[in-house]
């Protein structure tokens, strides 16, 4: 089936429709004994017409089945051995042999941190949310008197007047779990800044604590004394005041030209490290954990 | 694609001649199983796989006690070998349906096993991936719908990391993407679960999930794309799928595939072609897929230009897919003046009938192709003249299925109304000796007399 030369050249050019030739029909056309007339043409699931497709998708499927099915006993690394080597994030001690491991590490460790109080964040989508309702003066005194607090799912509009609203929609219309926490202050217990960077995460896990467990990572040396003073239990709500001065020597907010910019401001630039600190810097006087 | 992230192909064991013989009798029985509708059971799947599994392992049926056992070493365990290897065995476990029952009704179990799928570690979320994997075919309903909730959160942190996806959660997303399929294709689906995932935020996750670029990733695609296409063919409110950009995205989308097509000898590519397709041709059946003023939403001149490089990759990769594709050919064509058009500007009558010659059901797609351009009238029929239409059309004259016969009968009315010179050329070159044959053919013979009496006598 040859192509016209020029089919190519369409598909990458601009996008555009043809200017249609004039429609002239002659009432004659499809009449007795004919019968055409154009028709658009729908099928429904269970059609003869999608055997084919059907039969190929599933083929597909078996082949891939055997191989998830297959044996997993094997000792399997889907990433490439190299010599050990630790995080380059200052103050994170984590070892690594394998830099799939390390990638899915940094990502979700280093990627989306907050950098007034170091919370880290699954997602730059989340990040700015949280920066917008903790560490954003403007953003409180908004919430007295409008909806403020936004639904956490992208594409969903819902605003709510208090973060309580918002989790119980998340967890009625969107089917979150029910203990999923995303704005709990840093009411820490000792237990989530015991020595060893698994149990941080680990203890009394649940659904939610991936944002709660990758919020308490401090990441600047020094903010050692501010987390464990939150850790015996001062039940403070987010210090901006405290966040600030850790921060500002290392970030300048950039001057805010109009109000959405703020929170991007303040998100680290890429290219800055923090040190991975305090619980971190707790650890790394005990022992050094190899990532696993 | 899973195979790809697994690095390898099976080590042959066999000839390629026992391998293609194996293929057509698992082609078989799948027909089969379609036809008798049974091809949604996952016990097919299943037990192909546990054929051809190398350990040859047995379904263990799992207490709670030993489910939460399972579950704790894999939240807490010191090691992470043990770690993983209780979600093995617990995935074994999982392949036997009593288990899953208790699975399913042990509190937090669902929850704990979306915290592995979203913990940071890779390993863990593979061997959670699969769980999922197991659980979603299963073929009581109960279990698969108790995946459900799970899956809007999951896609939320999934797709919070689309713009770094790193491959445990590419294999999760592709993991949750085959879950949901096999939701939807349940047969339960269209009246219990299509409406609420319709109501929920996951259509626009899923079409964000198919956007082309350079995040974009084959193996979640297809999965996707399938889901899609089942929400689709159900028939449940694809007006909402279009408010939300569905036809735009899948527009797109099968530019960029014909974009990847033309760059790469990629196999794989019909595999997202195929829903692909069918989502698009379906979409185009809605009310609401013409904008004011009757046009078509989707418009671009690019589509057509897309469609058919797909056609001449199908024709070499999957002549099986080719009515799919001719089916979304007829769709934007039929009321559309503007697609006829780009048809005859475009070249691509000629590459058309060069489709004729593949089967019977391609060939009346064509046929019906062509008569759809040429119903709008002289100004087209002038552009489809001369050429190798007739010479084309006096070939189908001498097959003997009688669908492609009548359609080729249709579209010489079209010409012979509309196209001066056309009766006269079709005379000259035995058009009427082509059309006797059928006079005795009872869906056939008052469409020949008639196309005789006009050829005669004008």
């Amino acid at each position: 089936m040859q192509l016209p030369p020029a089919l190519h050249a369409r598909l990458a050019g601009a996008p555009g429709s043809a200017e249609p030739l004039p429609v002239e029909r002659d009432p004659a056309a499809g009449t007795t004994p004919f019968s055409f007339a154009p028709r658009l043409v729908r099928f429904p699931r269970e059609h003869d017409f999608f055997e084919d497709g059907d039969v190929q998708r599933h083929l597909y499927l078996q082949d891939v089945l055997t191989q998830v099915g297959g044996a997993p006993e094997r000792p399997r690394r889907p990433s490439a051995r190299v010599p050990e080597f630790t995080c380059q994030v200052a103050g994170c001690c984590q070892v690594f042999d394998a830099l799939e491991d390390y990638e899915h590490h940094y990502h979700a460790l280093h990627r989306n941190v907050c950098s007034f109080c170091k919370r880290a964040f699954p997602s730059g989508h989340l990040l700015d949310t949280h920066i917008l309702e903790w560490h954003d003066s403007l953003f409180q005194i908004l919430a007295e008197r409008q909806d403020m607090y936004q639904c956490l799912v992208e594409g969903c509009t819902e605003k709510f007047r208090t973060s309580r609203d918002r989790k119980e929609h998340l967890v009625m219309r969107h089917l979150y779990p029910a203990d999923f926490r995303f704005d709990k202050p840093r009411r820490s217990r000792g237990q989530d800044f015991a020595v060893d960077s698994r149990i941080i995460w680990r203890t009394d896990f649940s659904m939610g604590d991936f944002y709660k467990a990758l919020s308490i990572s401090p990441a600047v040396p020094g903010a050692a004394e501010q987390v464990l003073a939150e850790a015996l239990g001062d039940d403070r709500a987010p210090s901006e005041g405290d966040a600030m001065e850790v921060c500002s020597e290392h970030v300048e907010p950039s001057p805010e030209p109009a109000g959405e910019r703020r929170a991007y401001s303040h998100r680290i630039p890429s290219t800055i490290c923090f040190g991975q600190g305090a619980s971190r810097g707790f650890k790394s006087a005990k022992k050094r954990n190899k990532h696993q | 694609m899973w195979s790809r992230q697994r690095g390898g192909l099976k080590p042959l064991r066999c000839g390629v001649e026992q391998l293609r013989c194996r293929r057509r009798e698992r082609e078989a029985a799948l027909r089969k199983a379609r036809r008798e509708q049974q091809l949604v059971s996952k016990r097919l799947l299943r037990d192909e796989a546990l054929e051809e599994a190398e350990e040859g392992c047995v379904a263990m049926i799992f207490g709670e006690a030993e489910i939460q056992q399972f579950l704790r070493l894999a939240q807490r365990g010191t090691e992470e070998k043990e770690r993983e290897g209780a979600l093995v065995s617990l995935r074994r476990g999982l392949q036997c349906p009593e288990t899953q029952q208790t699975f399913i009704r042990l509190e937090g179990s669902i929850r704990t096993l979306v915290g592995l799928l979203t913990s940071n570690q890779a390993l863990l979320q593979l061997e959670a991936a699969r769980c999922l994997h197991e659980l979603s075919h299963s073929e009581q309903s109960a279990v698969v719908e108790a995946c459900l909730p799970a899956t809007s959160y999951l896609l939320t942190y999934l797709s919070g990391h689309s713009s770094d996806f790193i491959s445990p959660h590419l294999t999760v997303l592709e993991a949750l993407g085959y879950a949901l399929s096999q939701l939807l294709q349940a047969k339960e689906a269209p009246e219990k679960i299509i409406p609420s995932v319709l109501g929920s935020t996951l259509p626009q996750h899923m079409l964000q999930l198919l956007q082309p670029g350079p995040k974009l990733n084959l193996g979640v695609a297809v999965e996707f794309a399938w889901c899609l296409h089942y929400i689709i063919c159900s028939q449940v409110n694809n007006a909402l799928l279009i408010t939300q950009g569905a036809l735009s995205t899948l527009g797109l989308l099968l530019l960029d595939l014909a974009g990847a097509v033309q760059r790469t000898e990629d196999a794989g590519l019909e595999l997202l072609a195929c829903p692909v397709l069918r989502c698009l041709s379906n979409l185009l059946t809605e009310a609401a897929a013409e904008a004011v003023g009757g046009q078509l939403q989707l418009r671009d001149e690019r589509v057509v230009a897309a469609l058919f490089i797909l056609l001449q990759f199908l024709l070499q990769k999957q002549p099986s897919l080719l009515p799919e594709g001719l089916w979304l050919l007829n769709n934007l064509t039929a009321n559309s003046p503007s697609f006829c058009t780009s048809l005859l500007s475009l070249d691509l009558i000629e590459p058309l009938l060069h489709l004729l010659s593949v089967s019977n059901v391609v060939s009346v797609l064509v046929l019906t192709v062509l008569c759809n351009v040429a119903e709008k009238g002289p100004a087209y029929c002038q552009r489809l003249w001369p050429g190798p239409l007739l010479s084309s059309l006096l070939d189908t004259l001498a097959f003997s299925d009688t669908e492609v016969v009548g359609q080729s009968l249709e579209l010489l009315q079209l010409l012979f109304l509309y196209q001066p010179g056309a009766a006269q050329a079709f005379l000259q070159q035995s058009g009427l000796q082509a059309l006797q044959r059928h006079e005795e053919v009872a869906q056939l013979q008052d469409r020949v007399h008639a196309l005789q009496q006009t050829a005669l006598h004008g």
